[in-house]
């Protein structure tokens, strides 16, 4: 098999090259955060009929360097009655968990970090650590909004989890691998072999459609749910425990947390575009498609993915914590165990 | 001893309590500097403790020791979202107690102000509802919207908030050229604000889950508490004191009164406490519409009234329909230009005071919906 990491083909697999391969997607994350938070300013401030910021930089450009120097400056805080040790640590591993996602996320036909056959199911378990991240630092704070903000966080985690495993093991079904890059490479020659589209095949794929698309949306659901954002962001919800498990910290561990939010949506992202949309090929068969064009074609479709859950963040209100769960177990998982069924149906039929 | 017993024994010992929690006075949702001390089970509200004061300035006592005139200001700083409506009510009651007829433009242009007033009140309220329930955005299209009409309020008595505008039998200025045309885009603008955000929050899925069937006051219980305004007539109580006890010139204009009507949820919940705001923006626009087309352009904007106001040894209480409820001043003149006593009825500190009986029960998310739905200010309370 020819290797799929351009960059151990060039530096040889030996400490630099592990080294750098490591801190791509470190330096990726970093500039695409910034990226997304002045995204985010700048889509909320068109949403609302304003101009967002426009006095840092050139058109407001510089304004999330601003902000992260800010955060930067500011006092780092430690409860005096915390439980200091998890209270420190609480923020990194919320930023491990979304980092480490990053390790399987192909970014192009010749680089994915690593590549390995249970790619889907490695994204799906590390990204449940930031779970533990944000109990351990709700719980360790020694604050009661805090804590109620990692209980909701948890509950929240638990019901959305299994809508997404199931879409994820939908797709799983269709390509009958768990290698991300596998998935990717089924789905070239077009947007009709994209999985939301049934995958590759005859007309006969047809009524297999609905499901696969049904399952799409579910789910970028679960994954606005796994990332804390609006609708689903009551682990945080502002108007009632002011500002959740993050309640108490503030500087560099803020940024963490802040960060981390960002990379997770970036994550959930690309694990949406890797599986339904098509991963880095090209919408239009071969125009466009190659290793450069791949890592264009799919960080094009993970910010746009991105931009929906921005534009979902500043129109809906919140759901309240019942409500969620009703939700997540009485609609979004019958629905999804319904399109698995007739997905795995379809594959068994062919 | 079999698996079952022992997992029972297990459950009973573990202890279970009730936090309490403190939300506010330092709490982004409490509009102010409200405490509530609350009891919850896990999530659900089981006691409810407001607590008062954070804010108390003195404000009756204050004016035993300034002039008649010089506590126009300090009404101001009450509910200082509808200063205008506030500022009516005591008005009122110098001039029948110093027997002043004002001149007919004055009605007219005090009607056009506190209407205004009363829809820059209700887009707060509103806003600050959704942004309870966790919607942005349409909270900042009702404050760009909020704006216009802060200019004309600003253009008409030099203030943005805090106006001083209403005088013993008169106004502090006269109308300013253009005033009845920006009055009439302003009304544009507030109704397709509305529109805009009938679709975009109130008939919103979410946002209906959210308030219907939250916060239920039922209509025995509102007169109970001695709700007034948008809180009463949420229940289904059709009472307004522009309608049932016309004072200035109310008797002239033709609008209706909003109430709820449990189009969504039931009567009483917060959204239909929510939606009669709503209606009572329209209303408030016709009154506007209608004050206009009567409204006298010539003439002055004071009656003759002396400098030095003394008013003579007598008592009286003049109430007023305010935006957030029933706004009464009760004052006794003692025969100096000082009065002996002042007593005002906040409308936000008797509708708050219901908080504790229909929060009980729902969850600790909706208590900040209930709360903003009563929509208090918190000057209004402590005073």
């Amino acid at each position: 098999m020819e290797s799929t990491n351009f960059v151990w083909d060039l530096m040889g697999r030996n400490l630099g090259g592990v080294l750098i391969v490591i801190s791509l997607p470190l330096f990726f994350v970093l500039l695409y955060a910034l990226i997304a938070i002045l995204a985010e300013l700048k889509i909320s401030a068109w949403i609302q009929e304003r101009l967002g910021p426009m006095r840092t930089g050139p058109w407001g450009i510089l304004q999330p360097v601003a902000e992260v120097i800010k955060l930067l400056q500011k006092e780092d805080i430690t409860p005096d009655q915390s439980s200091k040790l998890l209270y420190n640590l609480a923020p990194f591993i919320i930023f491990t968990g979304a980092y480490a996602a990053f390790a399987v996320i192909p970014f192009s036909e010749a680089f994915v970090p690593a590549d390995i056959n249970l790619g889907l199911f490695y994204v799906f378990a590390i990204g449940s650590i930031s779970a533990m991240g944000i109990v351990m630092g709700g719980w360790a704070s020694n604050n009661k909004y805090s804590l109620m903000g990692a209980m909701r966080s948890v509950s929240q985690l638990i019901s959305y989890e299994i809508p997404a495993a199931m879409a994820i093991l939908s797709v799983v079904v269709l390509a009958s691998s768990m290698n991300m890059q596998e998935i990717s490479r089924a789905q070239g020659g077009g947007f009709w072999n994209w999985y939301i589209f049934g995958g590759p095949g005859t007309w006969t794929k047809i009524w297999v459609v609905p499901f696969t698309f049904g399952l799409t949306i579910i789910y970028f659901i679960a994954s606005l749910a796994e990332t804390n954002r609006v609708p689903f962001d009551i682990p945080e919800g502002e108007s009632e425990l002011v500002a959740g498990f993050h309640t108490e910290y503030s500087g560099m561990k803020f940024a963490m947390f802040f960060f981390a939010e960002y990379a997770n949506m970036f994550v959930v992202a690309a694990v949406l575009t890797t599986i339904f949309l098509g991963g880095w090929n090209s919408p239009f068969g071969d125009f466009m498609q190659g290793p450069w064009w791949g890592s264009f074609w799919f960080i094009l479709k993970s910010f746009v993915v991105v931009l929906f859950q921005i534009w979902i963040r500043w129109t809906l209100p919140r759901f309240r914590v019942d409500q969620l769960m009703y939700v997540g177990w009485k609609v979004l998982l019958p629905l999804s165990f319904v399109c698995f069924m007739a997905i795995s149906l379809f594959v068994m039929l062919k | 001893m079999s698996e079952k017993k022992r997992l029972d024994l297990e459950y009973s010992q573990l202890d279970s309590d009730r936090m309490r929690i403190n939300v506010g006075p330092q709490h982004p949702s409490t509009h102010g500097v409200l405490r509530l001390e609350v009891e919850v089970d896990g999530e659900i509200v089981t006691e409810v403790v407001p607590h008062l004061g954070y804010l108390h300035r003195s404000f009756e006592k204050h004016c035993e020791s300034m002039t008649y005139q010089q506590i126009i200001p300090y009404i101001d700083r009450m509910d200082y979202i509808s200063a205008m409506n506030s500022e009516w009510p005591y008005v009122m009651a110098l001039e029948k107690m110093l027997d002043i007829k004002v001149p007919e433009k004055v009605e007219y242009l005090r009607v056009i102000v506190a209407e205004l007033n009363r829809i820059a009140n209700h887009q707060i309220a509103v806003a600050t509802f959704g942004l309870d329930a966790g919607a942005f955005t349409p909270f900042l299209f009702y404050f760009r919207d909020r704006e216009f009409i802060i200019w004309i309020l600003e253009k008409l008595s030099g203030a943005r908030l805090l106006y001083n505008y209403f005088r013993v039998g008169g106004m502090a200025a006269d109308i300013y050229n253009g005033f009845r045309e920006d009055c009439l885009s302003v009304i544009e603008k507030v109704r397709k604000t509305n529109a805009e955000v009938m679709d975009l929050l109130i008939y919103n899925r979410i946002f209906i889950q959210r308030t219907a069937n939250v916060g239920i006051l039922t209509p025995d219980v509102a007169i109970n508490y001695a709700c007034s305004g948008p809180v009463l007539r949420g229940s289904g109580v059709a009472y307004d004191l522009r309608r049932n006890e016309p004072y200035s010139i109310y008797d002239r204009f033709d609008f209706d009164i909003p109430v709820g009507k449990g189009e969504v949820g039931v009567v009483g919940d917060c959204w239909n406490r929510n939606m009669v705001r709503m209606h009572e923006m329209e209303q408030s626009c016709r009154i506007i519409e209608q004050a206009l087309e009567q409204m006298p352009m010539e003439g002055d904007v004071k009656a003759n009234v002396p400098r030095r106001i003394k008013v003579p040894k007598s008592e009286v209480y003049m109430r007023a329909e305010n935006p957030k409820g029933e706004v009464g001043f009760y004052v006794v003149g003692n025969g100096t230009d000082k009065p002996e006593r002042l007593k005002a009825r906040g409308a936000s500190f008797v509708n708050l005071s219901v908080i504790p009986e229909i929060s009980k029960g729902y969850m600790f998310a909706d208590l900040i919906l209930i709360l903003g739905s009563i929509d208090i200010v918190l000057g209004e309370v402590d005073r």
